[in-house]
């Protein structure tokens, strides 16, 4: 019976093998996978159990976690929601969190790499375990003042410092109350969130960072970068002025928005044409460029890429490829070309910058509980992207296009400021896009700003940028500049 | 008297007592109060961590009644020095660990729901623990030799087989969860009598098998190189099968019947020594488990969750796999050192304290805890075998063997469910879950194996 005995136990031992096996697999290696699993409600009571750090602007929680008497043991809290939540998002207890939520969770629960040593300390204190806060780069007048003057628009205003690329404003609307998706109701959550994933006018999308929309005109700044770079060019460089323009290979045909020349004459200047933001110039202007060189200049300003601040920047594009009719509709910002308000502040804040692209950033600090600084965000430069000589041509015509050019509304009293409108159309019938982007004081630049008006700011096909988002960057530029 | 003197004692030695071999005294003894000690000392400061983790204070009420735990195993112990004084010294200390941290886990959880008094599961759990050692100590005063169990071969199969179907007799029966494997027991709770059921079947298999093994393993017909039985002597491995299957069908218990058949499957093999048995019933268990797995719900359900265990569709269904895979996200949440007793989420899955008492522990103790405790099952499950080694009587090697296969398969079944070896069946993990009717069995079997393995070290050793 022993020779059975034997094998009967070698089967035992496989048995208890395939138990070994089993367990270590679940517990070693699928660790990781089965943890952020969705389903896995322990991860997320996990996250719960710290006091979740605050985000603050100015010193000021926006967002602080409340002690409560539940499981989740803190009730995530937003102050001001409606203005602040593009910037601090959401954490739901039944979902991923959003905004800086997502983009610093491991900072704000603790649990990042570089606060390892804070939580053995705390292990051997005895202190109850904390997250890290969170100083944000807002500046409240700034915020504050996109915010009411963007009014009743869908759309959004970014401003940021054109020195360091900290965004002092971002604003988009409509907003909604993060409060209503941090209840500890899953049912609850539930209905706000569809309620607003359902609302036509998009309130969950942070349009500053998310939306892509035509550039229209203001692309027209990426291309005067080109062609004066290019070193072809200056700003009195002269095109053809004809009230329409036919791009080779094709019958389809371009005017200007006024429908005439652009002004008077049988030739118009590189600046007239950016002064009064007319189309068949540019169009010539591009396809004597050509795709390549557009492109190329887009991309040096961030075009084509994405970045993160530290949420992650919707790729604005430039495309590739394209043949003569297409890179003329491309360069007045038409075609196939779409962008983020915080790009084309990043073109703004570039020219303003004396050439130099400076990576937007809206975190200024990382605290530990104790308020020391676990991390400080210094300016990072991603690149220069033209000369000083040919920011401070481009500067001037900007200046020139609000005093005296298609961005009128944008002028302020006793202050230079530089600035570009945009109107780029969705198609024949859809509303038009309306922008504006700048910065001011001109001669000491402060602030980029830019403002985006969607669905055609309520009037369809008949609004226009200097009609609708140049007063509302004139709003702002004032209250910044009169702080 | 004994204790008085051993020379005085084998002088006096009465004539129905076993010639004993000289030895040094009570040293095995010495060694399981040592380890007995240490057992204590472990579950004690189980009890007291989960209180501190879990509550943050002490609570002396569970304290108390472990001390009772202690002080009854210490009693068995000191019963074994009477009545056993040669039986292995591992596996009182093996069993009481296991029931102390099985207790701990079960408390812990109580402590996440809010139980306490008589609703605390970790109360009763530890009244059955006294019941059952008490049982033991019987079983270990009553039975002074194991071959007096031969004697009663038929009548242990006769109540094996009427326990295990004691759950189908109306009014009597409960149904839990599906499964209509307990019986009401006035208001003390629910029994389950299959539990009991498969000692009285291991002592039948043993008596039956030594019995009639030369017929089951002598005659027959060789066929692609194994010796297959002749028809007429297949009749008790069809009649262990049907049983199995009625199992399946009318208690709709999956794991109870794999482990009775495997069981069998094991004993039969052990007595006769041919192949062709474990392959003939393999394929009957597995053509039984296919055609049940196809017509039978519940059975068909399981080897979904088993196989697809993630998937959303099987997750969000009705009897589908959320409970699994919130074992393996406790698991998962363990990891290698677990997180501290008291310190994880267990209760987020569905009944932590029985079935998934492993995923319990594992959550909380982590791989390092599971490792220790399956290691602890190996060595309980080799101490058996050890007796079927030394052993010189086959009934009473066959039992031990039986006894301690019982446990290792129990314990694959369970663990190897929770942890997606195979379908996940209900069954209890020896020892450690919570349920009074398994605590009662387990213990009787160590008691058992003690018995036997002090009959297998009193045998008088020939020399060949």
């Amino acid at each position: 019976m022993n020779r059975e005995l034997k094998r009967v136990s070698i089967v035992v031992m496989l048995m208890f093998g395939a138990l070994l096996t089993s367990t270590s697999i679940v517990q070693a290696f699928q660790a990781d996978n089965l943890s952020a699993d969705p389903r896995n409600t322990r991860t997320l009571y996990d996250s719960y159990q710290v006091e979740r750090g605050a985000i603050l602007v100015a010193g000021d929680p926006i967002a602080q976690s409340m002690p409560v008497d539940d499981d989740f043991k803190f009730l995530r809290t937003y102050t001001n929601p409606e203005l602040y939540a593009p910037i601090t998002g959401y954490i739901p207890i039944n979902g991923e969190p959003t905004g800086l939520e997502f983009a610093l969770n491991a900072e704000l629960t603790g649990t990042s790499n570089s606060q390892f040593f804070d939580k053995i300390s705390a292990l051997v204190t005895g202190q109850e375990p904390k997250g890290a806060a969170v100083e944000v780069t807002i500046d409240t007048v700034a915020q504050q003042a996109a915010w009411d003057a963007l009014g009743e628009y869908t759309g959004s205003v970014v401003v940021t410092e054109p020195a360091t690329g900290r965004i002092l404003a971002m604003v988009s609307k409509p907003s909604f109350n993060p409060n209503l998706l941090t209840v500890h109701n899953n049912a609850e959550v539930t209905t706000s969130y569809e309620a607003l994933l359902a609302d036509e006018n998009a309130p969950l999308i942070n349009r500053a960072i998310n939306s892509l929309n035509p550039p229209g005109s203001i692309f027209k700044l990426v291309v005067t970068t080109a062609a004066l770079e290019s070193g072809s060019y200056t700003p009195e460089s002269t095109f053809p002025n004809v009230a329409v323009y036919t791009a080779p290979g094709t019958t389809s045909k371009i005017e200007n928005s006024s429908g005439g020349t652009c002004g008077a004459g049988d030739t118009v200047t590189l600046a007239t044409a950016l002064r009064l933001s007319c189309n068949v110039p540019f169009a010539e202007l591009g396809v004597e460029l050509g795709d390549t060189a557009i492109r190329e200049t887009a991309e040096k300003f961030g075009f084509n890429g994405t970045y993160s601040i530290p949420m992650t920047v919707t790729e604005s594009n430039y495309p590739r490829g394209l043949d003569d009719p297409q890179t003329a509709q491309s360069a007045f910002g038409q075609y196939d070309v779409r962008t983020t308000p915080l790009q084309m502040a990043m073109v703004s804040a570039a020219i303003a910058n004396g050439g130099i692209v400076m990576a937007p950033n809206l975190v200024q600090e990382i605290l530990a509980p104790n308020l020391s600084a676990i991390e400080t965000f210094e300016p990072t430069e991603l690149g220069r992207v033209m000369s000083e000589e040919t920011a401070a041509t481009l500067t001037a015509m900007m200046i020139n296009g609000v005093q005296d050019g298609a961005a009128s509304n944008a002028r302020i009293d006793g202050v230079d400021v530089a600035g570009k409108t945009g109107t780029a159309q969705n198609g024949s019938t859809d509303p038009f896009t309306l922008w504006f982007t700048g910065f001011a004081p001109a001669n000491d630049p402060q602030y980029a700003i830019t403002v985006l008006i969607e669905n055609g700011g309520g009037m369809g096909q008949t609004g226009f940028g200097n009609l609708l988002a140049a007063p509302v960057a004139q709003k702002v530029l004032e209250a910044v500049l009169n702080k | 008297m004994r204790s008085l003197s051993r020379a005085s004692a084998l002088e006096a030695r009465p004539a129905n007592e076993p010639v004993r071999r000289l030895h040094l005294p009570q040293k095995l003894r010495n060694l399981e109060l040592f380890l007995l000690l240490i057992a204590c000392f472990i579950n004690a400061s189980s009890v007291v961590l989960v209180q501190l983790g879990a509550l943050g204070e002490l609570d002396p009420t569970l304290v108390l009644l472990g001390t009772g735990l202690s002080v009854l195993v210490i009693s068995l112990h000191v019963v074994l020095r009477f009545v056993a004084r040669d039986a292995d010294p591992f596996i009182l200390p093996i069993a009481t660990v296991l029931n102390g941290v099985g207790i701990a886990m079960i408390y812990r959880i109580d402590i996440a729901d809010a139980q306490s008094g008589w609703a605390s599961a970790a109360v009763r759990q530890t009244v059955w623990s006294a019941l059952a050692i008490f049982s033991a100590i019987v079983v270990l005063l009553v039975i002074r030799n194991h071959r007096v169990l031969f004697r009663y071969t038929y009548i242990a199969g006769l109540v094996g087989v009427v326990l295990l179907f004691l759950p189908l007799v109306p009014g009597l029966g409960q149904e839990i969860s599906g499964a209509r494997v307990w019986i009401r027991v006035g208001s003390f709770g629910t029994f389950q009598p299959g539990e009991i059921a498969k000692i009285a079947l291991a002592v039948f298999f043993a008596g039956y098998l030594v019995r009639n093994r030369d017929s089951l393993s002598m005659v027959g017909r060789k066929f692609l190189g194994a010796r297959f039985p002749r028809f007429r002597d297949l009749g008790p491995i069809l009649v262990v099968w049907a049983l199995s299957m009625s199992v399946i069908i009318f208690q709709r218990d999956l794991g109870t019947a794999l482990l009775y058949f495997g069981l069998f499957l094991v004993m039969l093999y052990l007595a006769t020594g041919r192949l062709s048995w474990v392959i003939m019933g393999m394929g009957l268990f597995l053509g039984g488990a296919v055609v049940a797995s196809q017509t039978l719900n519940y059975v068909n359900g399981r080897f979904t969750n088993w196989l697809d265990a993630l998937n959303p569709a099987v997750y969000d269904a009705d009897g589908g796999s959320f409970q699994l895979v919130q074992g393996l996200f406790g698991l998962a949440k363990g990891g290698l050192l677990g997180t501290g007793w008291g310190q994880g989420r267990p209760e987020l899955t569905p009944v932590p304290q029985s079935d998934y008492i492993i995923a319990s522990l594992g959550e909380e103790l982590g791989l390092a805890g599971i490792f220790a405790i399956l290691a602890l099952y190996l060595l309980f499950v080799a101490r058996g075998f050890r007796i079927g080694f030394a052993g010189q009587d086959d009934f009473g090697k066959l039992l031990a063997v039986g006894l301690a296969f019982v446990v290792a398969l129990q314990c694959f079944i369970v663990i190897g469910g929770v942890t997606r070896v195979i379908p996940l069946t209900g069954l209890t993990t020896p020892f450690l879950a919570a349920g009074g009717s398994s605590l009662v069995a387990n213990w009787i079997i160590a008691a058992l194996l003690l018995r036997l393995s002090d009959t297998v070290r009193n045998q008088p050793r020939l020399v060949v």
